[in-house]
């Protein structure tokens, strides 16, 4: 029986290992993505069947326990949360993961010592570190983003020199550990002292660099399930944390490169704590009505809303949906144009747009939306801000300059909608707002929007203008 | 090079490049579902805690384990049922594909 047990269980990972990597194959498409998310859950189940199919396992009522009580937690995470939430949840997830790798690897010290070989004692060492590092990093950035911590970066003098010195410390105690394994009393300072550096790694980190933070953040809950793998000389968890390791590295590679930061920039360059630069001079800029809005909306042919969180936060992406409904119904042609950096973490405005029922094949990313704003009659700019900013082209005294921005500028006509003149994330004027083409709409974007959709929907069928 | 660490460093690179290669196809349009799969994937940690649970090899191994037990299923649980949950949201636009700019004339006179 035991020798079939051998056979059928690494076969068993092995079929686990090929479904997560056809998961995400699948997930290239929108129309395939689900079917992906089904072989991931299939490749799961068989590898929780197996693995509990160990002769290893002997007692089952802790597991079972344990087993129900996060399915208990997991149903409301995965089913409850709002979309906008998203980010929170996702930080929140990193947290649970590293914590079950840095628990991992702490009972596999106490258990395998003093006889840990170096290779295994390394991979043990970054398995814990990474492991409780990105535990108490992931919960800050979960408070930073549910606003339960204040959201601005906390930075002082010589911050840079005081976490390098703390990590270093960390990884000094996994070095002697490599060489002396019995010194068990080492151990519980290594992970205090990585618990201490998540949160010293994660507290100078401000709002508008969330979307970085969280994809390093999986990109190290991959890594340290990896480390598990070795520790445990499993090929199935190597293959996994792997897995999800390249896709945090990618998507934080993607979100530097939509910031036009490096990632040095982002850990140690403590962005958006300027309260705000310069003093911002009263110019004028012209507003205009809702009324008005909905004429010059329904006059275009064309129409690009770029959507920025703001959107999001005043909950205005199903009146945005309307308005694009009755604006297509006339025969406007409407896109949404997406910057990567638009949410708060990777691809979030798409989500809160898909929700709102907005069509995937009007929303457009940055690259291929771009040479379409010279020929767009009107932009519709919407809690967004650094994200149209020009000055990230042409200042470059700017915070932002450099960065990949959306060409609302280049379009015929600019409709911005805010709240007030206040400024952005970055804290940076806009040059946007003042253009000759610019006009202001201001006040809250769902009660504006809505306004502007039923003005639209009064106006007699032949109101727009010949196309 | 004990052949254990040789053939588990063969399958960490690999299994990298290729995650690289897999993940680099999906579109921006996805990735906050790219990151809840990923995640719901690595919760596969929990074949680790499983064992670490279930071994019997003394109270701090079995209270730990159990811990990265819960946590671990927390994720494959909520990581699998929002990702599916986003992605139905996606749909694409109902209406014919791209009609010629005229779809008024579509009535129909008796």
């Amino acid at each position: 029986m035991n020798d079939v047990k051998d056979v059928i269980i690494p076969l068993a990972y092995l079929f686990a290992s090929a479904c997560f990597v056809l998961a995400l194959k699948w997930l290239s498409h929108p129309l395939t993505a689900r079917r992906g998310v089904h072989t991931g859950e299939i490749g799961m189940a068989v590898a929780i069947v197996a693995t509990l199919m160990k002769t290893d396992i002997v007692e089952f009522q802790w597991i079972a326990i344990a087993l129900v009580l996060g399915t208990a937690l997991g149903v409301p995470l995965g089913l409850l949360v709002p979309m906008t939430a998203v980010p929170q949840r996702t930080a929140l997830s990193h947290a649970f993961g590293a914590l079950a790798a840095g628990l991992v690897g702490t009972a596999e010290y106490y258990l395998q010592r003093p006889a840990i070989d170096k290779t295994t004692m390394i991979a043990l060492g970054l398995e814990v570190v990474l492991g409780f590092l990105t535990f108490t990093g992931s919960l800050m950035a979960a408070g930073k983003l549910q606003g339960i911590v204040r959201d601005r970066p906390w930075i002082y003098r010589g911050q840079n020199i005081v976490n390098l010195a703390v990590l270093g410390s960390a990884l000094t105690l996994v070095g002697i550990l490599v060489y002396h394994p019995a010194k068990a009393a080492l151990f519980p300072f290594i992970i205090v002292i990585s618990l201490v550096f998540g949160v010293m790694l994660v507290i100078r980190i401000g709002g508008a660099d969330m979307p970085t933070v969280i994809s390093l953040l999986n990109g190290y809950a991959g890594l340290s399930a990896a480390m598990m793998g070795f520790v445990l000389n499993n090929k199935l968890l190597i293959i996994a944390g792997s897995l999800d390791g390249s896709s945090g590295l990618f998507l934080s590679i993607i979100m530097c490169r939509a910031m036009n930061r490096s990632f040095m920039n982002v850990l140690f360059g403590g962005f958006g704590a300027q309260e705000t630069v310069g003093s911002i001079e009263e110019r004028p800029v012209r507003s205009v009505s809702p009324e008005e809005t909905a004429m010059i909306l329904d006059a275009a042919r064309s129409v690009i809303v770029a959507p920025g969180y703001g959107m999001a936060a005043a909950q205005a992406q199903y009146k945005i949906r309307e308005l694009s409904d009755v604006l297509m119904k006339r025969g406007v042609d409407v896109k949404f144009a997406i910057h990567p950096v638009a949410g708060r973490m990777p691809g979030h405005m798409n989500v809160l747009l898909a929700e709102a029922d907005v069509p995937y094949d009007q929303l457009y990313d940055l690259e291929h939306i771009n040479s379409e704003f010279p020929q767009a009659d009107v932009v519709l700019v919407v809690g967004a801000n650094d994200t149209v900013n020009p000055a990230a082209r042409t200042d470059k005294g700017s915070p932002i300059y450099g960065m990949p921005i959306l060409d609302a500028d280049k379009a015929q006509a600019v409709i911005v909608v805010k709240r007030s003149m206040r400024s952005g994330f970055a804290g940076v004027d806009n040059e946007l707002f003042y253009l000759d083409k610019t006009q202001m709409l201001f006040g809250d974007a769902k009660q504006v929007m809505g306004e502007v959709v039923n003005e639209i929907s009064k106006m007699p069928a032949t109101a727009g203008v010949m196309r | 090079m004990s052949s254990k660490l040789e053939i588990g460093l063969f399958v960490f690179v690999l299994a990298s490049f290729l995650g690289f290669q897999v993940i680099t196809r999906v579109p921006g349009l996805l990735h906050t579902p790219l990151m809840s799969l990923t995640n719901a994937i690595s919760a596969i940690s929990l074949v680790g805690s499983l064992i670490l649970a279930g071994a019997a090899e003394g109270k701090l191994a079995t209270v730990l384990g159990s811990v990265a037990v819960f946590a671990s299923m927390t994720n494959v649980v909520s990581g699998f049922l929002i990702t599916d949950r986003m992605l139905k949201m996606f749909r694409r636009r109902e209406a014919p594909k791209k009609k010629e700019p005229a779809p008024q004339t579509q009535e129909v006179t008796p």
